[in-house]
């Protein structure tokens, strides 16, 4: 697990420190971990915030752990909607370094409000992975309680999140917990193609307005279903925070290190009581959009290929292997461990219980309604009157 | 004559093409509608047969996409806007009930607004929660629209193409779960002559009970009508087509000659269009009437998780069951 808090844990650096504005390619981008596996000490974004992370061998282990994790359990629920045994399946694949960068870096008090691909940030929060699939499977509407967990349902609606984020976090700071190095922050997920929604840019608004403890966290993964980022805007989308009155940064969304350190600094600048800030986390969808998707129709294979070079998790491993902060057996029980939590995630599924059909007049209200409590005792009687009703 | 064997699908996206080639002035716009052809491909192969001009990938906002409609609509253009699932029509809601509405009203008749707002509508594909939503009346409820839904291949052909021509905003809903059943449509029949869009239909003769449905419900009577019969029972079933305006002329007629009806929807019943059908039976049919006019439809609750929708929906024995009740009464 890695917690990582930098100035805390011990410096293990072992390649030579370097320090740049930006990276060679992409001067927009911070980038802490090249795609070959190279350590950059140290990075200075737009607005000269110098990012960096300091872990442990132990965190940096963890890390890689994560992603494979979540990479491992994503591929365990697209092979299960295969089968049948899901309706639908929305895959993080590509994603997995800005969802457990972004993940990691939030502290126990903060509180999280995901899209319907959140599941790197939902293994991160510690809550079971089978949860989510109830939703996906169509037995239930998403299992956790979001105030236990400080991670709240998925929302499909896109954009509606970043609006409850925003009140959350108005509270937050309206129950005076900024300010201090244990105050709260909040984040809110949501797609490049979401930034087009009114909803979205009312959250901006407010967020400004209100200077409230919260992190804009966009995962641009290049499309909104087959609509490519071109049809959303043409500006950089870290840029439009400029607009609304606070900074944006993008961060390489595929490596781990990185979205861990700018996520941390927002929320800490968040958390400190110093107001929004927006990261866009640039990546990549490496799968179809759903498993209902058919990407082919939209974009073309050597697309795809590029960005199968800048894989989150082979970076994380080069870097590892070239570090030598593994020993040999390493990779193999991460893989281990993966293929054992996925069996146990799949043998679970498939033992989850359709609901019983009644339940679906369940929790409409919180002390039920005379309409609802009628309906509900006709279609027990109606399901009765069957012969042979097992209800 | 060319009479082709069609799906729902395809004939609207048939439909679709005849509109953008008889006039200049329709244009499509939604999300992924271009390249991808719409998530049901309802739109399929028009962007690169009509280009991008006027098969228009819009940026994700319904809002912005029904709002920017009216522009053009005022700019003189017929914009056919798709809403991607029922359950994603609420962000642009403000701009259907309060601007497109009500734009021909405030301007004294001096602006039409001949926008056509597609939807595919209603349960039964196993989805995810905001995907089976039946939102018909919050739109029949606002004075200014029309609703319409069409309920097999030859009327999703002509329909959407009349919806397109009409002068009115129209919230044209689609039974997707009914997208890939198929029938005969005739592409060739000149549309002024087609069947009008706001008129209801008989869809199946029956002479012992009457059953009122539109969009994919319909299908669900036909067979509870083929089943009743099976028991020698026959059960008259009206495609009511124009959900706004209702047309209960055919219905009138048939409850009194029955004497029984039971009208059926997906949508929740509580202050829903089978309330509003029912009253008007009632108000119309009183003395010919052996029973009060049954309900079936969707119960009060949100739409529930897919492995209960059999439960939530009605089906041939809820339907068949009411029926029941109408002969017991
Ligand atoms: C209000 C609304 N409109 C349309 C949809 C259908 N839809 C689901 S995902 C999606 C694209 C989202 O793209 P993006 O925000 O980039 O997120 P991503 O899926 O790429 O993670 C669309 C249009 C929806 N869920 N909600
Ligand atoms: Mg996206």
């Amino acid at each position: 697990m890695a917690k990582g808090d930098p100035g805390v844990s011990t410096r293990s650096r072992r390649a030579a420190p370097r320090s740049r504005k930006g990276t060679g390619g992409d001067p927009e981008l911070v980038q802490l971990l090249t795609p070959e596996g190279e350590r950059i000490d140290s990075v200075v974004g737009p607005d000269g915030t110098v990012y960096s992370v300091d872990f442990t061998d132990e965190e940096y282990r963890g890390l890689y752990r994560d992603l494979v994790l979540v990479r491992k359990l994503d591929a365990e629920a697209t092979a299960l909607q295969r089968q049948g045994e899901l309706g639908l399946w929305a895959s993080l694949l590509g994603q997995e370094a800005a969802q457990v960068g972004s993940g990691r870096a939030l502290r126990t008090q903060d509180m999280a409000f995901p899209t319907y691909r959140e599941h790197g940030v939902l293994y991160c929060r510690g809550i079971d992975p089978i949860m989510p699939l109830g939703l996906f499977r169509g037995v239930d509407q998403g299992g956790w309680d979001p105030n236990e967990f400080k991670f709240n349902m998925y929302t499909i609606v896109i954009g509606a999140q970043t609006l409850h984020a925003t009140g959350y976090a108005m509270g937050v700071a309206m129950d005076g917990k900024t300010g201090t190095d244990d105050g709260e922050a909040v984040i809110a997920y949501f797609g490049d193609g979401a930034t087009s929604q009114g909803d979205v840019n009312e959250a901006f608004v407010w967020a400004s307005v209100f200077n409230s403890p919260l992190v804009f966290f966009c995962q641009n993964n290049q499309y909104a279903i087959s609509e490519p980022l071109e049809r959303q805007t043409r500006v950089p989308l870290y840029r439009r925070a400029a607009g609304f009155g606070f900074p944006g940064v993008r961060v390489d969304g595929n490596d781990v290190l990185a979205s861990y350190a700018v996520t941390r600094t927002a929320l800490d600048n968040a958390r400190h009581g110093q107001g929004p800030s927006l990261i866009e986390a640039y990546t990549y969808r490496m799968g179809a959009h759903t498993t209902s998707d058919d990407p082919t129709r939209y974009r073309i294979a050597s697309e795809v290929e590029a960005w199968q070079a800048k894989d989150p998790i082979a970076r994380m491993k080069a870097f590892l292997t070239k570090q030598q902060i593994v020993d040999a057996d390493f990779f193999a029980e991460v893989d281990e461990q993966a293929r054992r939590e996925s069996l146990h995630l799949r043998e679970r599924v498939l033992a989850m219980p359709n609901p019983e059909p009644v339940t679906m007049f369940d929790h409409v209200y919180p002390n039920g309604s005379p309409l609802l409590d009628e309906q509900r005792a006709k279609f027990s009687r109606y399901m009765e009157s069957f012969e042979g009703s097992a209800h | 004559m060319a009479t082709e064997t069609l799906t729902i699908g395809k004939a609207l996206n048939t439909g679709l093409r005849r509109a953008l080639e008889n006039d200049p002035k329709v244009v499509i716009m939604g999300e992924d509608v271009g390249k991808l052809g719409g998530v049901f491909r309802i739109t399929d192969g028009l962007q690169k047969d009509f280009g991008d001009q006027r098969v228009i990938d819009t940026p994700l906002a319904e809002s912005g996409i029904i709002g920017t409609a009216v522009g053009l609509a005022i700019r003189g253009y017929r914009p056919v806007c798709e809403i991607q699932f029922d359950g994603f029509v609420y962000p642009a809601y403000d701009q259907i009930v309060s601007q497109v509405a009500k734009m021909h009203y405030r301007s004294g008749g001096k602006l039409r607004i001949p926008m056509v707002i597609r939807i595919p509508f209603g349960g039964g594909i196993g989805a995810v929660e905001h995907h089976s939503e039946s939102p018909e009346a919050y739109f029949s409820h606002t004075p200014g629209l029309k609703v319409v839904s069409c309920a097999n291949p030859q009327d999703a052909y002509v329909m959407i193409q009349q919806a397109i021509a009409s002068d009115d905003p129209i919230v044209f809903l689609e039974p997707k779960r009914r997208y890939w059943e198929k029938g005969p449509v005739d592409l060739d029949a000149p549309l002024a002559d087609a069947y009008p869009l706001h008129a209801s239909r008989i869809a199946r003769p029956g002479t012992d009970a009457t059953l009122l449905a539109y969009g994919p419900m319909v299908r669900t009577c036909l067979d509870a009508a083929t089943a009743a019969a099976e028991e020698g029972r026959e059960l008259e079933v009206i495609d009511l087509r124009s959900i706004s305006p209702l047309d209960l002329t055919a219905a009138y007629e048939s409850v009194r000659r029955t004497g029984r009806a039971v009208v059926v929807h997906e949508a929740p019943s509580n202050v829903g269009l089978g309330a509003e059908i029912a009253t008007r039976i009632t108000e119309e049919c009183f003395y010919s009437l052996e029973a009060p006019v049954l309900r079936v439809s969707g119960f009060d609750t949100p739409y529930p998780a897919a492995r209960v929708e059999e439960e939530y929906l009605p089906d041939i024995d809820r339907v068949l069951d009411a029926v029941d009740r109408t002969f017991g009464w």
